[in-house]
């Protein structure tokens, strides 16, 4: 049964020109975003990025100053939020103290004067779904937080909405839980196929769960990719340092080629011209002391151990580089490959493969 | 014996220390709540003056009161008009109250403040003012009159109570309920009002004794056969002294502490 998808077609979401403006500040910035059928896609950023007011704005919470929403071909700027027919996960769950918690997922059944025989099936089969099965009668206040976080998700699906937006549901959870609850969402996710915009500024929990990641600051996205795409080739310096790890080094501009030091990097890419690029490093894609030396498909560095931190199954190794900056290596402390460890004070020499190479623009910031 | 030498709380000072702070308290205590139960014995009296303690008992003021044509005639305008407040200052002060909380808007203090200026202004005032007013359209000595001017008394409290029960209340159960298909009316109605019901219950009985106490603008601008009881006590005061008067407070103290016990037992829950 659960096997079979409860929602028979989820909508895609079109987002044109969306903006929304506080006084001086612009919330959001002419946003133009597709969420395709079906899509688990996340609206990733810091505070005050904009995100949750995208997410509010799909939701009919807070009406933009300009632009339009379409769920499939229909336009819905001016529909209430009563009649989208979105199903909703807040961060704080929301649940309704004073009814139980088969009563709470009832809720939206009852509005839609779904008969009662069917209405109690369709909330059995929602705690199944979420495995609470036989906790229907439960008061709220006898729940943990993560069976509140359940409750609050299936009360949001039980009417089988075609589109299911979430408001960071997992920050009040703690890490081991929380990350528990990722993978239990993704499943549910594929379980129901609805189409699901997924707020958070947890760059981890965005990179986990999402089909796609549009990562969001200032009010405009910054970047709408897959998260291998995002991580491994962020298209600014926002995305680069926002997202995972990275020390970034400025690049030299001879001619048509970029330089770190004498060391040759890449040609400019044939984006605009008149900006600064600079050198992007994932502290795991470095190498340190690697010995072959084949410089064609290999980048160099030469630097003095600063610090060298053991944490758990990685290790860090902080290196100040010859020309000052400081980069990070980080190594998986497997049998295999014993966390690399040197002393402070001592010289190293570190590597990276001309593939792993990740140069953003940094200069007047375009898109 | 060494009592007074045990810690009295955490802080290490002992009962023998805190000996001031207890006599501070009694004293305190027995100033507020003497003059209210001397009324009490003096309602039993048997005396044709107010006189305390009473020589005689008896229960001839308790007749009196409740065979005086003149009396019940007021009780009942009383218990009409406090009825009346009570219900539309309850409404009106959720309404307000709900609305100011919810809109965020950059005058929604301001307009907090403004309606809840009949508790910060001199009720002497307010009553002189409502007088004047009330000559204009012809409200003095009517039901109505004494209403409004009782709610505008009483909406304030309201407001108040409501207000502190909203901040402890999470809204967001408004907004998943409107997302999950219903409208504002609805989600107020089936989500936030159950939530806050005690609230609403308590401030409607503090409005009803706003009203059913109030003496002031009662005496301006109810006359009549719609004067209130505290009116005909405060002017059965002034023309001559009847224990009638300690017999109708003794009720009214009965009658007004059940409802406060009432409202703290049902804020308990």
């Amino acid at each position: 049964m659960n096997e079979s998808s409860i929602v028979d077609s989820a909508l895609p979401i079109s987002i044109r020109g969306l903006t929304k403006q506080y006084g001086q500040l612009y919330a959001l910035d002419t946003v133009d975003l597709d969420i395709k059928s079906g899509e688990f896609l996340t609206l990733l950023g810091p505070s005050g990025s904009g995100k949750t007011t995208l997410l509010m704005a799909i939701a009919g919470f807070n009406r933009p100053d300009a632009g339009s929403i379409r769920f499939g071909d229909k336009e819905m700027i001016l529909t209430p939020p009563h009649k989208r027919e979105v199903g909703m996960v807040f961060q704080s769950y929301a649940l309704f103290p004073h009814m139980s918690v088969a009563e709470n997922i009832a809720y939206p059944l009852k509005l839609r004067r779904v008969n009662k025989s069917e209405r109690r099936e369709r909330v059995n089969k929602a705690l199944d779904t979420v495995q609470l099965s036989g906790l229907g009668e439960r008061h709220i206040d006898q729940l943990s937080g993560g069976q509140r976080q359940r409750v609050a998700l299936a009360r949001a699906f039980v009417f089988e909405p075609r589109i299911l937006l979430m408001d960071e549901p997992l920050s009040a959870l703690d890490k081991k839980l929380r990350e528990r609850m990722q993978i239990e969402l993704k499943d549910l996710h594929r379980q129901l196929g609805v189409t699901t915009v997924y707020v958070t500024h947890d760059q981890r929990e965005a990179l986990t769960m999402s089909d796609r990641i549009a990562v969001i600051d200032n009010g405009q996205l910054m970047q709408v990719d897959a998260p291998q795409v995002i991580y491994n080739q962020p298209s600014n310096a926002f995305v680069a340092d926002f997202i995972g790890e990275s020390t970034m080094i400025p690049l030299k501009r001879t001619g048509n080629e970029l330089f770190v030091g004498d060391e040759r990097v890449s040609s400019v890419p044939d984006t605009p011209a008149e900006t600064d690029w600079s050198l992007v490093i994932r502290p795991e894609r470095l190498m340190v002391e690697p010995g072959t030396a084949d410089r064609d498909s290999t980048l160099f560095f030469n630097g003095t151990v600063k610090e060298s931190v053991f944490q758990g199954e990685t290790a860090l190794l902080l290196v100040v580089l010859d020309d000052g900056t400081e980069v990070s290596v980080r190594s998986s402390t497997g049998t295999a490959t014993p966390g690399i460890t040197a002393n402070p004070g001592s010289q190293v020499q570190l590597a990276i493969f001309r593939r792993d190479i990740i140069v953003v623009p940094t200069g007047n910031s375009q898109r | 014996m060494s009592w007074w030498r045990t810690p009295a709380s955490s802080t290490q000072v002992t009962h023998g220390g805190r000996l001031w702070l207890y006599v501070l308290a009694a004293i305190i205590m027995i100033l507020l709540i003497i003059p209210t139960f001397l009324v009490i014995p003096m309602s039993f009296s048997d005396s044709q003056y107010l006189e305390f303690p009473p020589e005689t008992w008896s229960l001839r003021w308790y007749n009196e009161y409740f065979g005086s044509r003149k009396w019940m005639r007021a009780t009942v305008v009383s218990l009409k008009i406090a009825t009346a407040t009570m219900m539309v200052a309850t409404i009106l002060g959720t309404m307000a109250a709900y609305a100011l909380f919810v809109s965020g808007h950059r005058l929604a203090k301001r307009i907090f403040m403004l309606l809840i200026t009949p508790m910060i202004v001199p009720v002497i005032l307010i009553a002189i003012g409502t007088f004047y007013a009330f000559g204009k359209f012809g409200l003095n000595n009517t039901l109505t009159g004494l209403v409004i001017a009782h709610t505008a008394l009483a909406t304030p409290l309201v407001m108040i109570v409501i207000t502190a029960a909203l901040r402890s209340y999470d809204l967001n159960q408004e907004r998943v309920a409107v997302s999950l298909g219903a409208t504002r009316i609805k989600a107020f109605f089936q989500i936030t009002l159950p939530q806050i019901k005690f609230s609403v219950v308590t401030a409607a009985l503090l409005s009803f004794l706003t009203s059913f106490d109030e003496v002031i603008v009662a005496i301006f601008v109810s006359g009549g056969s719609t004067a209130t009881l505290t009116k005909h006590m405060f002017s059965a005061l002034r023309d001559y002294i009847d224990p009638t008067i300690a017999a109708i407070s003794t009720i009214m103290v009965l009658v007004s502490t059940v409802l406060l016990l009432l409202t703290q037992a049902i804020g308990k829950k």
